[in-house]
């Protein structure tokens, strides 16, 4: 059972390229983050773990609140914990500005 | 049966030499000749202490060997401290505790042991340390010789180690990083390895290890400059245990390693660093440091606002909480997110708002107000990846220097010889 999420926040920055990071594998999550036309980012989560969308809203929300950045991200989650997650987020934006 | 406390190796060595020295003891041995002398091979651990706590007030002490011998390899213990010795009809039982498969070592863990090394082993030239055991200090051992190799830091740290003999810390031996380990205990499989690098660990003459436990102890408490090691809980005060509801461990070495023995020591670069006094009396500190990730599998927060220790504790009628190690002695706590540098923190307000900042959105970590985590970065009292020169798209595992065991079998010219459970080869 695969539940997706989505959220909205405000940008003010944009990112130079769009980045892939993260693995296909259990305990990991893949995501793929890309320049948006738009001046928000829009997030899809697609998770195998369902019941965690507080603990997503956490992570994103403290992601955005630090990199205000205009994309479309999307993450395909394999159980990952909030860590690996916010590392990944980290690792994406490196390697898109 | 009812547990009083739970002790640490050096408090239950100690006070078998006060009020609760054994009547009996059992210990086990690789060989005995006929006078009782006992070889202990590799694992002599903690048996001369418990053997002279018995011996020499009027107990007795009886050995389990594997072999009667005509002549031991080694006298480990005397043979006019043992009474009783007893050929066991199967070899005793050793568990390979200490090695971890570099396959299951992640990108958060590399990570984090980037960070370790620059914005602790590096800041603070840490020359002689103790690694606790896990994935996440083997992750250390496995970046020095890429990673370190590239700060140009081989010689400047983690040159004098007390630890046992990891096979995950034979790449840096092998590339000229270590120049000692003394070793608490052995571990299964290192013991060809071991006996042919007798210039870096302590061995008998006749090549094999020579590990005590109460030495090694000792040494990591007054001669090293850092302990790391990780936990399953901590408070917002930075206490730690890994007692929780449910599951009553013991503790290891960290609650020994994991402390600052106060008492007088000789001054290093780290040991004074811990200090901002210029008093002309001053004393310098031991770092410990706290290695965890904000949250363990299945998403269980590791930072709580009360240890399960606690109430353990009190259900089992204990006195105090089993506290594995206590706050006021982490001089530093490392997450995925950055390093809170708690000796820094001005006051006890200050020092919950460092742990806070790095907390991630644990129930502690959400109290972190983002204003007051600038500051703290500003100030040097808390540091993220990018505030280290840590690049977070380089912690993956190709910065590991053996990516699997079979690896670690290579460095090491084919002299460790790891246990079936961790071969996927014949």
């Amino acid at each position: 059972m695969i539940e997706t999420l989505t959220f909205t926040y405000p940008a003010s920055s944009q990112v130079e390229r769009r980045a892939h990071v993260g693995v296909v594998a259990s305990g990991n999550c893949e995501l793929l983050l890309e320049p948006h036309s738009e001046q928000h980012a829009s997030v899809v989560v697609r998770t195998s773990a369902g019941g965690y969308g507080a603990t997503w809203g956490a992570v994103l929300d403290r992601f955005f609140a630090r990199h205000p950045v205009a994309v479309r991200l999307e993450i395909d989650d394999f159980g990952a914990t909030p860590a690996v997650v916010a590392m990944r987020l980290e690792q994406a934006l490196e390697q898109a500005r | 049966m009812r547990i009083g406390a739970i002790h640490t190796y050096l408090e239950l060595f100690a006070r078998y030499f006060v009020d609760l020295t054994p009547d009996i003891a059992l210990v086990a041995a690789d060989e005995a000749d006929a006078s009782g002398n006992l070889y202990t091979g590799a694992n002599t651990e903690e048996t001369p202490t418990i053997v002279e706590a018995t011996a020499f007030r009027n107990g007795v002490v009886i050995a389990q060997v594997n072999r009667i011998v005509d002549r031991v390899t080694r006298v480990d213990v005397p043979g006019d401290w043992v009474d009783l010795v007893v050929v066991a009809d199967r070899p005793y039982e050793i568990e390979p505790l200490f090695t971890r498969d570099p396959e299951q070592i992640d990108d958060v863990q590399i990570l984090m042991a980037m960070m370790v090394v620059r914005g602790i082993y590096e800041r603070h030239r840490v020359r002689t340390l103790n690694h606790g055991i896990g994935f996440d200090t083997a992750a250390i051992e496995l970046i020095l010789p890429t990673y370190g190799e590239r700060l140009g830091l081989r010689g400047e740290i983690c040159t004098n180690w007390v630890l046992n003999p990891h096979p995950t810390l034979i790449p840096a031996i092998e590339s000229g990083w270590v120049q000692s380990v003394h070793s608490f205990g052995g571990e299964l499989g290192m013991e060809r390895y071991v006996a042919a690098r007798p210039d870096i660990f302590f061995t008998g003459r006749d090549g094999s290890l020579r590990s005590n436990r109460a030495l090694s102890q000792n040494a990591g408490m007054y001669a090293t400059d850092l302990f790391i090691g990780s936990t399953l809980q901590m408070d917002p005060d930075a206490n730690s245990s890994t007692a929780t509801l449910g599951r009553i461990a013991g503790f290891g070495g960290a609650p020994n390693l994991g402390n600052d023995p106060r008492g007088r020591r000789h001054p290093s670069q780290a040991w004074l660093e811990m200090t901002s006094s210029t008093h002309e009396i001053r004393r310098g500190r031991k770092i410990v440091v706290q290695l965890v990730e904000t949250f363990r599998e299945s998403g269980v927060p590791t930072f709580v606002e009360h240890l399960d220790a606690v109430e353990l504790g009190r259900m089992a009628g204990f006195p105090i909480a089993p506290v594995m190690i206590y706050g006021d002695d982490v001089t530093h706590v490392v997450t995925e997110e950055g390093i809170a540098y708690l000796y820094k923190a001005r006051d006890v307000d200050e020092r919950r708002a460092a742990l806070a900042a790095i907390a991630g959105v644990t129930p502690v970590g959400l109290l972190a107000d983002s204003t007051r985590t600038q500051e703290l970065r500003r100030d040097g009292i808390v540091a993220f990846p990018e505030d280290l020169g840590v690049a977070r798209s380089e912690a993956n595992r190709a910065l590991l220097a053996a990516r699997s065991i079979r690896d670690l079998v290579t460095w090491s010219g084919g002299l460790y010889e790891p246990p079936k459970r961790f071969r996927s080869w014949g």
